[in-house]
Formats: structure tokens, C-alpha cells, sequence
């Protein structure tokens, strides 16, 4: 048989044997090493005109970085992701790669895509490692100030574009520590945090301010920034918001948690460390309601927190999971259970107010609802308990009203989203603009960052004049 | 960080601390809070704002020590740099000119009652406040409130101070004596609230609570506050703190605010032997 023609096929990230990662918080890939990264990477047919670009919410120069892979230049290589993209480690990680450049490359035809995503990584993994902080090229000061409202993914993006271009940045953060879902949301295994930091880091070494534990709408409102305090734009990016319930009976019982609760305690609030002051419950048999990559979060965490039995439950099949598929993959390789097809209607407590169970009912697919998707329903007489002592809600978020509340001349969607144009991210209110979550409603890291990128280009355009 | 600029012991268990805080003391009104962490491994915790001075740029708050977090809280000094102060949060309470109030604090609570008591005193309503404590040594603001109410009660369980008994055996007393009230706020621990309450409401009088359930951000982004309000299901740290006392269900509330006792007592336990050198 000759070899000589037959391609090479994609390298697999080497990743933490799945019983030992369930017990550990520790990252489950391990990255590329260099041989395993310029193997990758010579895959790459540098197509002329490269697909892989369209598929990028933020035109990160995939064939050009991964070229310099190839070449030995790996520093460069990771800077050229940052020319276009501010935060390459963390969407290394996160993004969704398989819907998007992974997709359009012109060998996914054959299942045999190049790994842009684990690339990505390993660059900027590189960078961090082994090379000190170099001011990249930056625009003179233009004397103008922007305001930026919360520290995830949109807000993080907005303010390195707007640094980068000469603008002074404030960045202003709700919570203590910054990051946004970045550091509340998305686990340690999936996201350290300390790559977290170190972007940040380099954020604050290019100059953007951070005022922490500021939170807009009631430390200061919009207005108050914007003509007190001479802001001359302000950028909305303040996340999702407030977590939706099922509004079944029992819900408010003691070890019922949204999704938002349980992570943020565990992520931010590091219970998962023995000397956190902030408690969980650790719950030996733990049901999450819910089909995303929160829900998927958040069993995974309840396992390593020691679960016996961690289970999801969803009301469709797994065809119509939102999470991404590395993630069921993940969770199933961990021993996560699912039960597809399950809807709860109510949960138990005992009499001292803790949850005992979840009781369910067993769900077919009938006609495709509004959505495409095919509706849930139930069927009579097929309920069931699932015993537990955790429930937690991954249904998705409500937005926060706090902004939208104390600035009365933005407008807002019929579900209290901020209403925002997808391509430049003006708001109806002049020099206000918004991104990310608060404006589509919950979404992806890359989307919002896509968003905060569009908003920054609008700012640079009505603030400076088109260039 | 926000520095403490004013320490004060208000009894063996409470503080008062004065904040540096120009932009809160600027925002803020009665019956928000704010959210502090005293260390860099301590729990977010809600505090009311006691009070404040927008021109001096300060807030005060006033707590008890009850866990690790507030014991930590205590050992600061004046001068110390607070790690994390975030307000104000909350939904203001709702003032207007109800005309005659009564207004009852329990404990520590007579803490965040005082610049209700305040307010409403400033919006023209006649105030007849009561303060209650377990004993004489837990009695706080005398004096403040003596001065912004019309008439000021005190009672204590043990009577060691003021009439004997609870704040709400008094409330009885007034009632049947024939005072009529418009309006009725209580603050204090949630047993007393509900059966306060309950015998306001029982009279006719509109009747408001500041609920302090267990809380993380403060900002409405988890949920864990959350509390059943006429059969729907609230936030206290944005639909609140304040509701309407006669639509909340008090046994689901009381039972939640004991969803970590266990785990409480172990990190206070764990504390504590830090604090005497004894392996713990």
C-alpha cells in the first residue's frame, strides 16, 4: 500500500485520563508541545483565498499564523493572532471552533479540518510562557475618554481595540475580581484562570484602567460618566444577566441553584478549595436541568465536588443540545449521565426544606416549534422521580435591569435586552454602545467579542471622524 | 480601597464603622446596602448602609459579629483599607407623607431602620419608633432614633432595658389601646419580622420588611436570594430588599437563611483555632 499520498490526519490534543480529571479541577487538555503543533500546522494547504477567515467573528489571520508555525516563529505567530484578536489563549480554548473556521476549512469536507482552535492555543501558550510583555504598536494618545461597562469578553475586546487606537480606557467591573463569565462562569478545568489574569495583565500593561466593584447603574449611572465625569463614549457590555427559574413547585428548596449561583461560588468564590470561606453544597446525587455549555459546566463541577451520580437532564434529544459536541464528548467520556427526553415539574424537599428529588416527566419529539427545532411533549402517565440532594437550573439567563433602569433614553427589547445594531453597536442613545449578552441574550465568548470589536470601530469612527 | 476613617464598638457584639466612600455616600439612599469582603478568601456580605454624608464622602455601617466573615470584619482598625466595597445596591425604600408610622427594629436590624426612620421623618410623617433587643447590652442608636422619632419605645426579653418582652407584645398594647398607625416597617432578625408583621397586617396597616437573605453578588446575577413574594419568586438584592410583608412566605424565607449553618459553624470553628494557635 503506498502511504506516500495519503494525507496526514488531524493531531488529537492530548487531554487528562477522564477518571482522574473527574476528581481534579486541573485543565483537561494539555496543549500542543512543538512537534505536535508544527505537525498540525504543515497540514494547512494555505489556501489562496482562506475560508477559514469568513468563519471568524474577529478575521483572526488564521493561514498567515499558522504559516509561522510552521516556520519556527511562534511568538510571531501569536502576535499575529493579537493583531486582530486581544485575548488568543482564552478563544483557543473556548470558542467554538468546529461551527465556525473549523467548519469552513476546505478539509472539513473530509471530517479532516486543521485544528485552528488547539493552534491558537499553543501560540499563545507560547507567548505567555517563554516571552516578556513588548508594547505592541500603538497610536498616539487622541485625548479622548471611553467608558467600559463590565470586564468580559465584549468589554475586555472593546478596550484593547480602543487602547490600542489612543483612546484612555476604563473598564468598570461589578464584581471584585475581573473577567466577567470568564472567571464566574466557565470552570477552572475548562478556563484557568490564571490565563484569565495574564490577559487582563496585558491589558492593564497597554494602559486600560480597571475600577473594580463598580457597578453602573448604581455606583454611577451612564449619564453620570458621560457628563460628570467626561467620558465621551461608553461601551455596554454587562453580560447576561439575571438566571431563569422553571417556576415548577419546590424550586426556592434549599440545594436548588441557578447555574449562575453554583459556578459563581465554586469559580469565583473558589469553594471548590478547601479554604474558601464561601460554602456549597456538595451534593452526592446531582441533577442539572439544561442542554448548553453551562449545563454542561456545571455537572461536570458538581462531579469533581465529589457527586456520586452527576446527571443531566433535557427535555429534547441530544441532536438538539446546544452545547458545543467537544463538551458532551467531554462529559460523557467523565461519566456524566444524561437523561434526554426528561422534563421536571416539580422538586421535592424534605421538611427541613433540602431537596430530596426531582420529579420528571418522560418527553417525545412531535412537530418542529418556531425555533426549527422539534417540540418537546409530554407523555401522560410516565412520571418518574430522579432522587437527589442538588438541582441546578442551566436554562439560561434574563437581562439585568440595573443600566437599562437609570438610563431611561436606551432602548430596549420586549425581553429588556438593550437594543444594539449587530454590525457597529450603536444604541439608540448617541455615543452609548453595546455588545455581548446584554444585547443578544445569552451567547458565546467569540460573539461577544465579535460585538465589542464592531462597537470599537464605531467609536473610533464617530469619535475621530471616518479614517 | 475604601479606608475606615471611624471605629466604633457600639456593644460586645456590634461595630460601627464610618467608610471612606465618596461615590456610594453620593448614590445612595435609605434602605440600600453594600456588598464588602473583608479578605482576599472572605465571602461577599451584605450590609445595609446605616447612614451616610454625601458632602463628607463617608458611610457608616453597623454590624454584629455572627460568623467568620463579620469576626474578620471586627478586627480591622481604623485606617485599615477595606479589600472590596461595592453599592449601593438595592432598591431605595419608598417614602412618602403616610402620615402617622410606626417603625420597629429587633437587634442589629435597628441598624438599617434608622435612616428609614429618618427619611420618612424628613417627608413630614409623624414616628413612633420601637427598638428591641434580647438585653440591655444589645440595644443600639438609642439616642439617634430619640432624636428623629416623635416618641421612642425600648423593650428588652430580659428586661434589663426599657419594658420587658418583645418589641411586638408592645405593638399589641398600642393597638388595643386604640393608637391607629398608616404605615408599619420592620427590621430585624426573620422570626421576629414574620410575627411583627403578622399582627400589623392583622390590624389593617401597611406593613413593609427589609429582608437579608443569603446573597453572592448582590447585583442579580445568581439567584440565591431569591424569596417567594405573592406566589411569584423575587430577588431580594434588586426587586428589594424592602417588600410588603403581608404577600412574603416567611417559612420558605427562614428555612433557606439556614442553608449553610452547618458549613458556617465549621469555618467559624476553623477561624477561631487559627486565632488561639490551636491545630484545628
Amino acid at each position: 500500500m503506498n502511504t506516500e499520498n495519503k494525507k496526514p490526519s488531524k493531531v488529537a490534543m492530548r487531554e487528562q485520563d477522564p477518571k482522574v480529571r473527574a476528581t481534579n479541577f486541573q485543565e483537561v487538555p494539555l496543549g500542543y508541545s512543538i512537534e505536535e503543533a508544527v505537525a498540525e500546522a504543515s497540514r494547512c494547504l494555505q489556501c489562496k483565498k482562506p475560508l477559514c477567515m469568513e468563519g471568524c467573528p474577529v478575521n483572526v489571520k488564521i493561514p498567515e499564523f499558522i504559516k509561522l508555525i510552521v516556520e519556527g516563529k511562534y511568538k510571531e505567530a501569536a502576535r499575529t493572532i493579537k493583531e486582530t484578536n486581544a485575548l488568543p489563549a482564552i478563544c483557543g480554548r473556548v470558542c467554538p471552533q468546529e461551527t465556525q473556521c473549523e467548519q469552513k476549512c476546505i478539509l472539513a469536507k473530509k471530517g479532516n479540518q486543521i485544528a485552528v482552535g488547539n493552534l491558537e492555543r499553543f501560540a499563545a501558550d507560547f507567548e505567555m510562557a517563554n516571552f516578556e510583555f513588548e508594547m505592541p504598536v500603538m497610536k498616539p494618545k487622541n485625548g479622548k475618554k471611553v467608558g467600559i461597562v463590565g470586564s468580559g469578553p465584549a468589554g475586555l475586546t472593546a478596550a484593547g481595540e480602543l487602547v490600542k487606537e489612543g483612546f484612555e480606557v476604563t473598564i468598570f467591573e461589578a464584581l471584585h475580581e475581573p473577567g466577567g463569565v470568564l472567571v464566574y462562569g466557565i470552570p477552572e478545568f475548562r478556563l484557568p484562570k490564571e490565563i484569565v489574569k495574564k490577559e487582563i495583565n496585558y491589558l492593564e500593561k497597554l494602559g486600560v484602567k480597571l475600577e473594580r466593584n463598580f457597578i453602573v447603574g448604581k455606583t454611577a449611572t451612564v449619564d453620570d460618566l458621560m457628563k460628570e465625569e467626561g467620558f465621551d463614549a461608553i461601551f455596554i457590555g454587562s453580560g447576561a444577566g439575571l438566571p431563569s427559574f422553571m417556576r415548577i413547585p419546590g424550586e426556592n428548596s434549599i440545594g436548588v441553584y441557578s447555574a449562575n449561583e453554583y459556578l459563581t461560588r465554586s469559580n469565583l468564590m473558589k469553594a471548590y478549595l478547601e479554604n474558601s470561606d464561601t460554602p456549597i453544597i456538595r451534593g452526592k446525587r446531582v441533577v442539572t436541568v439544561g442542554g448548553g455549555n453551562v449545563a454542561m459546566d456545571s455537572a461536570r463541577t458538581a462531579q469533581r465536588l465529589g457527586a456520586a451520580i452527576s446527571t443531566i437532564v433535557y427535555r429534547r434529544t441530544e441532536a438538539e443540545m446546544p452545547a458545543r459536541s467537544a463538551e458532551i464528548h467531554h462529559a460523557k467520556e467523565e461519566g456524566i449521565q444524561f437523561s434526554m427526553l426528561t422534563n421536571p415539574i416539580e422538586v421535592i424537599a424534605g421538611t427541613d426544606g433540602f431537596v430530596k428529588g426531582l420529579r420528571c416527566l418522560r418527553m417525545e419529539l412531535g412537530e418542529p416549534d418556531e425555533s426549527g427545532r422539534r417540540r418537546p411533549v409530554a407523555i401522560s402517565g410516565s412520571e418518574f422521580v430522579i432522587d437527589c440532594d442538588v438541582v441546578i437550573i442551566a436554562i439560561g439567563n434574563n437581562p439585568n435591569p440595573l443600566i437599562q433602569e437609570t438610563t431611561p433614553d436606551i432602548k430596549t427589547s420586549k425581553w429588556g435586552t438593550i437594543e444594539a445594531n449587530e454590525a457597529d453597536g450603536r444604541t439608540s442613545k448617541k455615543f452609548v454602545y453595546a455588545g455581548g449578552d446584554i444585547v443578544t441574550g445569552a451567547a458565546t465568548v467569540i460573539l461577544a467579542m465579535g460585538a465589542g470589536k464592531a462597537a470599537a470601530k464605531s467609536i473610533v469612527e464617530d469619535l475621530l471622524g471616518k479614517q | 480601597m475604601p479606608k475606615i476613617i471611624k471605629k466604633e464598638r457600639l456593644s460586645d457584639l456590634v461595630y460601627r464603622y464610618r467608610i471612606d466612600a465618596p461615590r456610594i455616600a453620593k448614590m445612595r439612599k435609605a434602605g440600600q446596602f453594600v456588598m464588602i469582603r473583608p479578605t482576599t478568601e472572605g465571602e461577599r456580605i451584605p450590609l445595609t448602609i446605616a447612614n451616610a454624608n454625601a458632602k463628607e464622602g463617608w458611610i457608616e455601617i453597623i454590624f454584629q459579629m455572627v460568623g467568620k466573615s463579620t469576626k474578620i470584619l471586627s478586627i480591622l482598625h481604623e485606617g485599615d483599607e477595606i479589600i472590596d466595597l461595592a453599592g449601593p445596591l438595592g432598591k431605595p425604600t419608598h417614602i412618602e407623607k403616610f402620615g402617622n408610622c410606626l417603625c420597629i427594629g429587633g437587634g442589629v436590624g435597628t441598624a438599617p431602620l434608622y435612616p428609614i426612620v429618618r427619611s420618612l421623618k424628613e417627608a413630614g410623617n409623624t414616628i413612633t419608633t420601637i427598638i428591641g433587643a434580647r438585653n440591655s447590652e444589645l440595644i443600639m442608636l438609642e439616642e439617634d432614633m430619640k432624636a428623629t422619632s416623635d416618641r421612642l419605645f425600648v423593650t428588652t426579653d430580659d428586661g434589663s432595658r426599657g419594658q420587658k418582652g418583645f418589641a411586638a407584645d408592645l405593638v399589641k398594647k398600642l393597638l388595643a389601646d386604640g393608637e391607629k398607625f398608616d404605615f408599619c416597617v420592620v427590621i430585624g432578625p426573620a422570626i421576629m419580622m414574620k410575627f411583627t408583621s403578622a399582627i400589623t397586617i392583622a390590624a389593617g396597616i401597611k406593613t413593609f420588611v427589609s429582608l437579608n437573605p443569603i446573597m453572592i453578588d448582590g447585583t442579580g446575577m445568581c439567584g440565591g436570594c431569591r424569596i417567594t413574594v405573592g406566589k411569584q419568586t423575587k430577588f431580594a438584592c434588586v426587586d428589594g430588599p424592602e417588600f410588603d410583608a403581608s404577600l412574603i412566605d416567611w417559612d420558605e424565607m427562614i428555612k433557606r437563611l439556614g442553608a449553610y449553618k452547618k458549613q458556617e459553624a465549621n469555618s467559624l470553628e476553623k477561624h477561631n483555632c487559627l486565632l488561639t494557635g490551636r491545630p484545628s
